[in-house]
């Protein structure tokens, strides 16, 4: 690996250009595919959005200059509002599906006859696609025919709508959206559970801890990578929700279901949106919010890789 | 049925081979897009190309069939990039940017044509645009209530014909323990529907067609006096609960249950109420009825159309296979019950013998004097249509919150016509 070549005398000019300069050539040329295909898809397509959004677009004609005259349209836009608030309770409530993996990945670390049959089953709704889980609970939400007013009905509780009720809806269609992601982060927390140093749980033992202690204390430092992780997917599938409200309430009752990206999707590709320019700007404040988490990630992950 | 069909086709190229004589064949590549994606629809149009190409054999005719909902996305990256020689689309206001940005071919030509120009005299106005018209249509349906004839005779209640009668009909109906109308809001669309009607009912199409265009405020009073109509229907508990559910279609069983008794609704929902069980002595139509005696009747009949986009390469043949879908025997054939069971356009074509097409067309022909629209959506532009269907729907269910969101559609509004 060493780029000096110790059958050839120093300063010799048979040494290609290449050869002379490997160590730092190499990693570039391992990078180049990545780097060409991340700039080309990714960073151009975000540029092109930013540009867009100072533009009056319907996709077709000419595109009318108009400087920040979207962005000073959506300050008083009541639909970008009701938006960007749930996008906020997604990225609250969503993160419930952390804490719910972990509960049940600990409960699921034992051995039992038959464990991997119920793994496998609390990991189905990860593997359905969301399109079926959002029709699932559609129908598991209906108002009359529905199993959740069955259910409630049985304890004398009245009928709710829940995915018709401008209140109820968005909170509906997250507890939809957290059954897959706590499987998704049952199975990062089973996989990190494994890897438990089980020496020090043995110390610990000596050392009395057992219970919550032992779980806060022991286990669950040690399953920080795991919790990172967890926090990262959880995150920014809550800031992608977008196929479940298309599926269960189409963004209503009369649009409080929203999310800035389904708010995108309408103003700027649905059937009777076509403001380009618009939409652009709906996703370039999407993505400055992304923005803000995704700095965090990359931060938290470089602090980790200089502490080594 | 294949023996009428040559027959036709055979007639159909004996006229062509007269009327042609002077016009050289049709020779090259025709691209068709079509977004009838539904099995029926689908087979009609296959159908029908394939006639068309028994009749230019040197013609090579290439169909492309696009799911409905993916071609009204897809529509404007093939009209810009890979135009084909002809699409289909809506009429009305739906083709609007389109005959802006000059992605469609000007066919007032073919218009000016007196076969043309006769038959479709009808439907010219929701072709044209800048005093052009910019496609053919090739079928339409008519609106209007579809309702439980047994629930209505157990009852003993009749078609009513004014405002008054149909709200002593559903007073009767609730008490016997249905709703009036099932409706499913969820697409938003089916509330467009109520609105043109109340509207059209209330202020007469003129006024309706003014308020498309952006020339009243929807603060306007005339647009409150149709609102609160619509709430007298909604207080007495006239539509089913819990509407913003569902999909038209899944409204459909509250009627089919006998829990609802009549829809407002397209012809197309008779197929499926068929299908589910309903006898047509079960299942019967009747015109939405007066509200304001001082308003001609007018009706909502969405129209369907065939277009030559400006890129296309073979314009030529695309004319020819336009005047060929508009002529009278495809219309009757395409139209029958057996294809798409719709109304034709041509008023030479005849109407197949189906009760609901009978009526529809007797309706629309000789009883919509005050003009026929197409639909909320196709007549209003895109964006206020999206604004306005919404707010319906939110009228529906919180109609307290009126002023709020008719101040909203103004503001909109203010924006959508300014450009």
């Amino acid at each position: 690996m060493s780029s000096v070549d110790p059958t050839l005398p120093p300063g010799t000019t048979s040494r290609s250009w290449y050869k002379r300069n490997e160590i730092a050539v190499t990693p570039w040329l391992f990078l180049a595919p990545a780097i060409l295909f991340f700039a080309f898809y990714v960073i151009w397509p975000i540029y092109q959005s930013i540009v867009i959004s100072f533009y009056d677009w319907d996709g077709l004609g000419e595109a009318r200059f108009i400087g920040m005259g979207n962005y000073v349209e959506l300050m008083d836009d009541g639909a970008f509002e009701v938006s960007l608030w749930n996008n906020l309770k997604w990225l609250l409530f969503y993160l419930l599906a952390i804490p719910g993996g972990l509960f049940i990945a600990l409960f699921l670390n034992q051995t039992v006859t038959g464990i991997r049959l119920y793994k496998s089953l609390f990991f189905f709704p990860f593997v359905i696609s969301q399109v079926v889980v959002g029709l699932v609970f559609s129908w598991f939400y209906l108002p009359n025919e529905g199993l959740l007013n069955g259910m409630l009905g049985l304890v004398g509780l009245g009928p709710v709508n829940v995915l018709g009720d401008p209140s109820w809806a968005t909170y509906g269609i997250i507890a939809a959206g957290l059954w897959p992601q706590t499987a998704y982060c049952m199975i990062l927390y089973l996989t990190g559970l494994n890897a438990v140093d089980p020496e020090q749980i043995e110390a610990g033992r000596l050392d009395g801890a057992k219970g919550w202690k032992m779980l806060w204390y022991i286990i669950i430092p040690q399953l920080k990578p795991a919790t990172f992780i967890a926090f990262v997917v959880t995150i920014i599938g809550a800031l992608r929700s977008f196929d479940l409200i298309s599926i269960m309430t189409n963004g209503g009752p009369f649009g409080q279901t929203r999310v800035l990206s389904f708010y995108m999707f309408e103003k700027a590709l649905s059937e009777y949106g076509f403001r380009m320019g618009y939409g652009a700007a709906i996703a370039v404040v999407l993505f400055l919010i992304m923005l803000v988490f995704i700095a965090y990630f990359l931060w938290s992950m470089w602090k980790e890789e200089r502490g080594r | 049925m294949r023996f009428t069909t040559t027959s036709m086709a055979l007639a159909l190229a004996g006229s062509t081979m007269i009327a042609g004589a002077a016009q050289a064949e049709l020779t090259g590549d025709l691209k068709i897009f079509l977004d009838t994606s539904n099995p029926a629809p689908r087979a009609t149009m296959e159908k029908m190309i394939g006639d068309f190409a028994a009749l230019h054999p040197d013609l090579n005719i290439e169909t492309t069939v696009i799911d409905r909902e993916a071609y009204k996305t897809q529509i404007r990256n093939f009209l810009t990039a890979d135009a084909p020689d002809v699409a289909t689309w809506y009429a009305a206001n739906r083709m609007t940017p389109y005959v802006t940005a000059g992605l469609f071919e000007d066919v007032s030509d073919l218009w000016a044509e007196p076969e043309i120009a006769e038959n479709l005299a009808s439907t010219k106005g929701a072709m044209t645009i800048d005093g052009k018209q910019w496609g053919v249509p090739y079928t339409y349906y008519q609106w209007g209530i579809y309702y439980r004839k047994d629930i209505y005779e157990e009852l003993g209640l009749s078609e009513p014909a004014t405002f008054d009668e149909m709200k002593s009909n559903c007073q009767v109906i609730i008490d016997s323990g249905r709703a009036c109308y099932t409706i499913g809001s969820k697409f938003l669309w089916t509330a467009g529907g109520w609105f043109d009607y109340l509207n059209m009912r209330t202020n007469g199409f003129d006024f309706h067609m003014a308020l498309a265009a952006g020339e009243v405020k929807w603060t306007d009073d005339r647009v409150r006096a149709t609102f609160a109509n619509w709430r007298e229907l909604i207080d007495m508990g006239a539509f089913v609960e819990n509407h913003q559910n569902y999909s038209w279609q899944e409204a459909l069983p509250f009627m089919v249950k006998g829990e609802a008794a009549a829809y407002l609704m397209g012809n197309f929902a008779v197929a499926p109420l068929r299908e589910a069980g309903l006898t047509d002595d079960q299942l019967d139509f009747y015109q939405f009825p007066v509200i304001n005696p001082d308003v001609a009747l007018a009706e909502d009949a969405p129209t369907d159309t065939f277009h030559i986009p400006s890129g296309a390469q073979n314009k030529e043949a695309a004319r020819e296979f336009l005047r060929y879908v508009v002529s009278a025997d495809v219309q009757t054939e395409i139209n029958n019950g057996a294809n798409l069971g719709q109304l034709p356009i041509n008023a030479s074509a005849s109407v197949d013998d189906d009760k609901f097409l009978n009526e529809g067309f007797a309706m629309l022909s000789s009883n919509s004097p005050g003009g026929v629209a197409q639909f909320f959506d196709r007549d209003y532009p895109a964006e206020m249509a999206a604004e306005a269907m919404q707010g319906l729907q939110e009228f529906m269910v919180i109609p307290d919150n009126l002023d709020d969101i008719l101040n909203r559609l103004d503001k909109v509004a203010e924006r959508v016509y300014a450009k």
